[in-house]
């Protein structure tokens, strides 16, 4: 699977290399700045692009803008934000053409390898994956949601991994749950919501978020 | 033989002679016909010329007459509408120096109980202050007529109320004076009144009101002499003079106001000094109240650090030395050290992010102040609405005050009001940066009361940018908190975004 890789900070660009080589990615390119980081996405076009959100030269969200760029010229170029800070304005902003293929995390989710290229091959895939701080924010403004307030916590567990990107056996594995508790939940939630249910994993996941970005 | 030169020569007989004589004459008559024509057509196209240039100074002449017609009426009409106006200006003059005059009569009260009060104060201090108070009453009371009536601003520049302030060598401070013991409330209140220009400037006015209400008078009294006199004199003389009284008075009213105006305004406006002190006390309180918040701010970070974030890098130094002991001997326990290095240095990331968000948030840093508000509603439990309308980015201290400052309103709409929406206006009017913040909940904040000190440290911290923070906020809402901020935009930026 090939990569292209947006870090400015060297020491953090090669550990992110060595992390992924080390579980069988290949990476295109690595580049350091905004311009540099479109013209990659858009020659190389690669199965997905890991990028810091503030990139040389402006050192604003200089990344983010690229990334969006690219995906305006090549749709549902998958694409995977990190930050050290995760807002829901930039969150909404990557969701808005509703397409997948998008992932937003904070950075020290690469601590745990595992999951982290887990979130790499989901996005690659035409998922997504939403940092929890992200989740959690949603779920705070949406407080004042009277069909959300109707869950049960378990119910809201389940919502919160499903936002996250994951697909229903790996929140089962996450909660220690049968794959059919998980659905029966899922049907549960989307009933309370008012939402069609669907079988595709992904489908699932944006009609849950899109609900919660209240669109 | 003869020879006629001019007519070639003589050849053959007289007959033939003739007939060239003939011929001359014919050729001469043509030559004088051709002279003649051409003089007369030159005579008729001179003619033609001087008529036209007649008609054309006619014409001009008619034009002139007609554009001078013309001005005159229009200068005509412009003088009947301007002594319309002037009428209507002095009766409203005649009405105004009624009032006036009457509120004259008032100041003679005034003037009274204040050079009373004053001159007493040698034997009897207590009465000092009252009297300059009912003085500083009756020249506020003028600024505000001078401002209602006749649209002139005049600045107040009273020193404000002294809080005595201790210093380390136990001594105490009260403005710029320095004294060894605290001083009762009544001694600083006395100092103030006697010690500030303004107040000896109010007196001065005081006493002069009288007069200037004299000169309000003259016109009232010669109007009101000239129209009842009529009623019980006799004798032609007597109406002729009394009427002429009158136009008197109404000829002289506007110039009594404005003259009214001018020694008012003369007497109570506080020199240029006084405006300047105002400011320089003005930035000194700004300047204190921005180095003490500054000051707190960094003390916080001191501790925030100190407590969270090195105390967890400590911690993960000791647990990585044990690590390399333990790696040999009991890697299990090794790896469950590292394990706990890693969540502490997750720990230590995530009270980092807070304090970072806290000192200057990243958003804000990205994407400017709209965004950074947009971000902060979205954030926030209730219902934001956000409508910008700036065209550049603002200094980044000011966007710094300005987002910190709509952050707290928005967590006070959601703790205190009981507000479901809120409404943030976010604009830039002449050259000052406007954000409003109206909220549907019950109202009642009020930032001059106790209830108040978050909307009172807003206050200070846009203070610091000569920033004024308006509160409207009524028993039952809505709540509209308006900052306003005096700055200049710098045109948005034309990066990638």
């Amino acid at each position: 699977m090939r990569i292209v890789l947006a870090e400015d900070l060297y020491l953090l660009r090669e550990g992110l290399i060595r992390l992924l080589e080390a579980h069988g990615f290949e990476i295109a390119a690595a580049v350091e700045s905004g311009p540099e980081l479109q013209r990659a996405l858009v020659d190389l076009r690669p199965d997905v692009a890991v990028v810091d959100v503030r990139l040389p030269p402006t050192f604003t969200d200089e990344g983010l803008q690229a990334a969006l760029a690219a995906r305006r010229q090549v749709p549902g170029l998958p694409v995977l934000v990190l930050s050290q800070h995760v807002e829901q304005l930039y969150a909404r902003e990557l969701l808005a053409d509703g397409s997948g293929g998008v992932g937003y995390l904070l950075k020290d989710r690469v601590f745990n390898a595992e999951q982290f290229t887990d979130a790499v091959r989901r996005v690659a895939a035409g998922g997504t994956a939403m940092d929890p701080d992200v989740i959690a924010k949603l779920m705070a403004s949406n407080s004042r949601d009277e069909p959300l307030a109707a869950l049960t916590p378990r119910e809201r567990e389940v919502l919160e991994l499903m936002a996250e990107g994951r697909s229903n056996a790996a929140v089962a594995q996450r909660l220690f749950i049968s794959e059919g508790a998980v659905g029966k939940h899922t049907t549960s939630i989307f009933t309370k919501l008012g939402l069609a249910a669907s079988d595709d994993d992904n489908r699932r996941v944006l009609a849950v978020l899109a609900y919660l970005n209240g669109t | 033989m003869r020879e006629r030169r001019g007519y070639g020569p003589y050849r053959g007989d007289r007959g033939e002679w003739r007939s060239q004589v003939r011929e001359w004459h014919e050729e001469h008559r043509r030559e004088q016909m051709a002279v003649h024509t051409e003089m007369v057509r030159e005579q008729r196209e001179q003619w033609r010329r001087h008529q036209e240039a007649h008609r054309e100074r006619v014409r001009e002449q008619r034009e002139r007459h007609r554009e001078r017609h013309e001005r005159r009426r229009e200068r005509h009409e412009l003088r009947r509408a301007q002594r319309h106006e002037q009428a209507i200006e002095r009766r409203k003059a005649v009405a105004l120096g009624l009032r006036l005059s009457g509120q004259s009569l008032g100041t003679v009260f005034g003037l009274l109980v204040a050079v009373v009060g004053v001159a007493l104060t040698v034997c009897l201090p207590f009465v000092g202050p009252p009297a300059l108070r009912t003085t500083r009453w009756f020249a506020r009371r003028q600024r505000r007529m001078l401002a209602e009536v006749f649209g002139h601003e005049v600045p107040e520049a009273y020193r404000p109320a002294l809080t005595g302030e201790r210093l380390p060598g136990g001594k105490f401070r009260y403005g710029d004076r320095i004294e060894r013991k605290e001083r009762s409330s009544w001694e600083v209140e006395f100092w103030r009144l006697y010690g500030d220009p303004a107040s000896w400037r109010d007196l001065r006015w005081l006493a002069c009101a009288p007069l200037l209400g004299l000169v309000t008078l003259v016109p009232t009294l010669c109007l009101l002499d000239g129209s009842l006199g009529q009623l019980w004199v006799s004798g032609e003389l007597n109406h002729v003079m009394l009427a002429a009284l009158f136009v008197g008075g109404w000829l002289i009213a506007p110039g009594s106001l404005t003259a009214y105006r001018r020694w008012s305004v003369a007497l109570l406006e506080p020199p240029r000094n006084a405006a300047l002190e105002q400011r320089v006390q003005r930035l000194t309180e700004t300047r204190a109240d921005a180095v003490d918040t500054q000051a707190a701010e960094l003390r916080r970070i001191e501790r925030d650090l100190h407590d969270g974030v090195q105390a967890r890098l400590v911690a993960m130094g000791l647990n990585l030395g044990a690590v390399e002991q333990l790696m040999e001997t009991d890697p299990e326990a090794a790896r469950e050290l590292l394990a706990q290095s890693r969540e502490a240095s997750a720990n230590a990331l995530q009270e980092l992010r807070g304090l970072v968000r806290g000192i200057h948030p990243p958003v804000l840093a990205e994407r400017g102040l709209a965004d950074a508000i947009r971000a902060l509603a979205l954030d926030s439990p209730l219902t934001v609405e956000v409508v910008e309308d700036l065209p550049g980015r603002a200094e980044p201290p000011v966007e710094s005050a300005v987002y910190f400052a709509v952050s707290e309103l928005l967590t006070n709409a959601a703790r205190h009001s009981g507000a479901g929406r809120v409404w943030i206006d976010l604009h830039h009017t002449g050259d000052a940066l406007r954000v409003q913040v109206t909220d549907d909940g019950q109202g009642g904040a009020d930032h001059r009361s106790g209830s108040g000190t978050g909307l009172r440290g807003i206050e200070r911290r846009l203070g610091t940018f000569d920033g004024v923070l308006a509160l409207s906020s009524p028993q039952g809402g809505p709540t509209i908190v308006t900052l306003e901020l005096p700055c200049a935009l710098s045109s948005r930026r034309t990066s990638t975004c």
